[in-house]
């Protein structure tokens, strides 16, 4: 295909060249970045989380005597223990994605420094169980460790702790964490295990660094213990849950109980970033239309301009998928300029948004992706206009306009 | 001459109608999309207080020590320990002054068949209605002596009052929070500035329905009702002590009527400051006292999600402005020989110049009303989103106006090139080519 004849028209129609040109350029720029934000929160949505989320269903009760947490809290659990379907069942001061932080911050020697909040858990004498935790080195706690550790001033009186992977790494890098002791004013603690990576209660709020920075105490009944973690089977959740709300209600009179399944709670987490993903999808397609639309409309009213031109050509011996190329070709190089300025103004794009906002850079590959998206819409809203210049017969030459 | 123009404009859309409705189609999306993210900013951006705020301010300062300051970046720690916040409020140096607290506090029904639930509520001083100009629907608010005594009082929201006492005026009544019983002596009328300044850090909403129940601060701690945030900068803080440990859990706000007055408070503040890091208390004597809006645009109150949407419909307005350019070109264009006809029967360039402009006009106006109904669907559609000032979300009369404006002023710049390479038609080929 020859360019220079399309060059030199195009020329000759420099502003309604230049608007196409701008159009795809500004949807390449907002394409890109919008692409990329979606693909940010689609990660965000699905961070992983090693405990049995689709096991889990969580009661917590709020509001019940605290002095009479050491023999309400067995009570309570037997009876959840008893629901059927239930595999096991203990209290937690709080769980991940809950919202609830309580963070503290660990050093390796007893004067470091830290700038990573560690969320901290309080766990119930089978806790590791309820949550389905995922032992990686070392072991869980045991009998005598429930039993001597307390809660004072948001610290454990205990003496031992498991720690996730990514902490463990964090900590001592390249070093086994087992053995190894942590600090925070003047406490200390052993760890014994190691755990595949839970999430903070609120990893918005602990920030990148604070994400997976998790650790877990063992706690006698106590009554800053506010959530019962039942594990069951995915299909039996929404019964036990009820039963368990029914049991609860009963024995904690004067309590708020409330539940949920850990399912539903991760999806409140996330449902703002979910309802932006939306919107950032609708207004991606929208802007693609408009864009599309746009091409539509110009290259229309240029094949209807060009109708003599078109015949003469045809009459001289240009067949159909001559004039079809023609105008596809056409439609390229505009595309290819425009993507050219999409790209550039994509990139300022994120580089602004970067300063401004908690946004990362955006990596290279978004760019030629969002490129070859723009010239394919090219290409296909250039189509039906292409093909009604194709269909001009040649007689039209001869017809005076 | 305008009515000519007009009839012009209309004959023209009418002529083709496949084009004239993708204009307008594409415009209305736009302003849609523009109006609904704006109408959402200016809700989450506005004054919580317009007739108050410039006089209220927020004083802070670092207990924290040297080698473990509360932010790598410098910030001033967002809120004041009790020790602190009872000297402010003690010293009276300003017009009002007042201390908050959140806290999530658990409310048991008098009727026998009512269930307990928790409500948000605030811990804090006489001065905060009268400062906040907080309406009463019955009653009013606590004074300092009830502060000072302990006062078992409380003032309860509207909504509350609606759902406990039928709307009833309750005052004098009992109600039972946390376990302890609070005679009730002031309830408001709804009110919930937006964004709850006053709430910023303290573990609550910053948007959305206001907090239910309101008591004295000392006579809530006294009762062992805990704040919802507390952050500790030493050892040794645990919620049962929490008046004297190293903890930071509570907010000042003080009224200052004028500028005088702000620069003495702020000396005042840099002093209690300096004295502090004399008594071996501080080591930093920093302070800072931002006023109202300033504090919240500091913290980024906004959240950053409504912002990239405002950017994101503002780039997708361009788009249709571009596209509009570009098919009212491709139409005058088209009419060349229109032109050149009224051309030659003697209308100037200004007169074609004006006609176009009013084509561009009336797309702009039947883009702003289809527009409103985008709004309209688009603020409907957030209203159904599970952000927290997602039931806010409405158009109200400036932004209705503001609506056509954008519109407008979208639809007479997408008209301006067209209109210009119109008048800028020769009439001689044209009629010449006929």
């Amino acid at each position: 295909m020859e360019i220079r004849p399309i060059l030199a028209s195009l020329r000759k129609h420099r502003i309604p060249a230049m608007l196409i040109v701008l159009e795809i350029a500004l949807a390449c720029a907002v394409l890109c970045n919008a692409v990329f934000m979606i693909g940010q929160r689609l990660d965000d949505i699905g961070w992983p989380n090693a405990i049995d989320e689709q096991g889990i269903s969580v009661v917590s009760v709020n509001g019940a005597d605290p002095k009479l947490a050491a023999s309400d809290i067995p009570r309570d659990l037997a009876a959840l223990r008893g629901i059927a379907g239930v595999t096991a069942a203990a209290a937690a001061t709080s769980m991940p994605l809950d919202r609830n932080p309580a963070l503290s911050s660990f050093t390796t020697t007893p004067d470091g420094k830290t700038t990573v909040n560690t969320s901290i858990y309080f766990l119930g004498s089978g806790g590791e169980q309820a949550l389905g935790l995922r032992l990686l080195e070392g072991r869980f706690f045991n009998a005598d460790e429930y039993a001597d550790s307390g809660f004072k001033d948001f610290n454990s009186t205990g003496h031992v702790m498991l720690v996730t992977q990514r902490d463990a790494q964090r900590l001592w890098p390249g070093q086994d964490a087992l053995g190894k002791t942590l600090y925070t004013n003047g406490n200390s603690w052993t760890v014994v295990g190691v755990i595949a990576d839970v999430l903070a209660q609120d990893p918005n709020f602990s920030g990148p660094g604070g994400r997976y920075s998790s650790v877990f105490f063992p706690l006698h009944p106590d009554g800053v213990m506010g959530d019962y973690v039942l594990r069951s089977a995915p299909q039996d959740r929404a019964r036990v849950l009820r039963e368990a709300r029914r049991a609860l209600g009963r024995l904690e009179v004067g309590a708020v109980v409330d539940g949920a399944t850990y399912a539903g709670m991760r999806g409140d987490y996330f449902a703002d970033a979910r309802s932006m993903v939306w919107m950032l999808l609708l207004v991606c397609v929208v802007m693609l239309a408009v864009t599309a639309f746009g091409i539509v409309g110009l290259t229309s009213f240029w094949v209807g301009q060009r109708r003599r031109q078109i015949g003469i050509r045809r009459a001289v011996g240009a067949t159909r998928s001559h004039i079809l190329q023609y105008f596809q070709t056409e439609n390229f190089l505009l595309g290819t300029a425009g993507v050219v300025l999409g790209m550039v103004l994509a990139f300022g794009i994120n580089l602004y948004l970067m300063q401004s906002y908690e946004i990362a850079r955006m990596p290279w590959y978004y760019l030629p992706v969002s490129a070859v998206a723009m010239w394919v819409l090219g290409q296909l809203s250039v189509l039906a206009p292409a093909l009604r210049a194709s269909n001009v017969p040649p007689v039209v030459a001869t017809r005076s306009v | 001459m305008f009515g000519y123009y007009l009839d012009l404009a209309l004959r023209s859309l009418a002529r083709n109608k496949v084009l004239t409705t993708l204009m307008v189609v594409a415009l209305a999306l736009g302003i849609g999309a523009t109006i609904t993210t704006l109408a959402v900013l200016r809700l989450l951006s506005g004054d919580p207080l317009p007739q108050k705020s410039a006089q209220l301010f927020y004083p802070q300062m670092d207990p924290y020590p040297a080698n473990q300051p509360f932010s790598r970046s410098g910030k001033m720690p967002w809120l004041l320990s009790y020790v602190d916040a009872m000297n402010l409020l003690r010293a009276r140096r300003a017009q009002r002054q007042a201390a908050v607290a959140l806290s999530q506090v658990k409310v048991m029904p008098q009727t026998a068949d009512g269930n307990p639930f928790y409500a948000d509520g605030v811990m804090t001083t006489a001065d905060f209605f009268p400062m906040f100009d907080a309406p009463f629907q019955y009653g009013a608010g606590w004074s300092a002596g009830d502060d000072d005594a302990r006062a078992q009082v409380a003032v309860i929201a509207g909504f509350l009052n609606d759902q406990l006492f039928g709307g009833a005026d309750s005052v004098g009544h009992m109600i039972r929070i946390e376990g302890h019983d609070f005679r009730i002596v002031g309830v408001l009328r709804p009110w919930a500035p937006q964004p709850r300044f006053y709430a910023l850090h303290l573990g609550g909403h910053s948007y959305g329905k206001g907090q239910g129940v309101f008591v004295p601060l000392q006579s809530a701690r006294a009762d062992g009702i805990t704040p919802s945030a507390m952050m500790s900068y030493g050892p040794g803080s645990g919620m049962d002590h929490l008046e004297t440990s190293p903890a930071i859990w509570l907010g000042v706000w003080l009224e200052l009527p004028d500028a005088a007055a702000v620069s003495t408070y702020r000396r005042f503040l840099a002093n209690y400051a300096q004295q502090q890091v004399a008594l071996g208390r501080f080591q930093k004597s920093r302070t800072a006292m931002p006023a109202l809006m300033e504090w919240l645009r500091g913290e980024h109150v906004v959240p950053d999600d409504a912002r990239l949407q405002a950017g994101l419909a503002f780039g997708f307005l361009l788009i249709c402005v571009v596209n509009t350019v570009g098919l009212l070109l491709a139409k005058c264009l088209r009419r060349s020989r229109e032109i050149g006809v009224r051309r030659a029967l003697g209308a100037s360039r200004a007169a074609i110049f004006v006609q176009f402009m009013v084509e561009a006009a009336i797309v702009g106006m039947v883009g702003g009303v289809l527009g409103l109904v985008f709004a309209e669907l688009g603020l409907w559609g957030i209203r159904h989103q599970p952000a927290q000032y997602a039931g806010l979300a409405h158009l109200d009369l400036s932004m209705f106006l503001f609506t056509f404006v954008v519109a407008l002023a979208a639809s007479l710049i997408a008209g301006l090139l067209p209109a210009w390479r119109a008048c800028a038609v020769a009439p001689a080929p044209q009629l010449k080519a006929a």
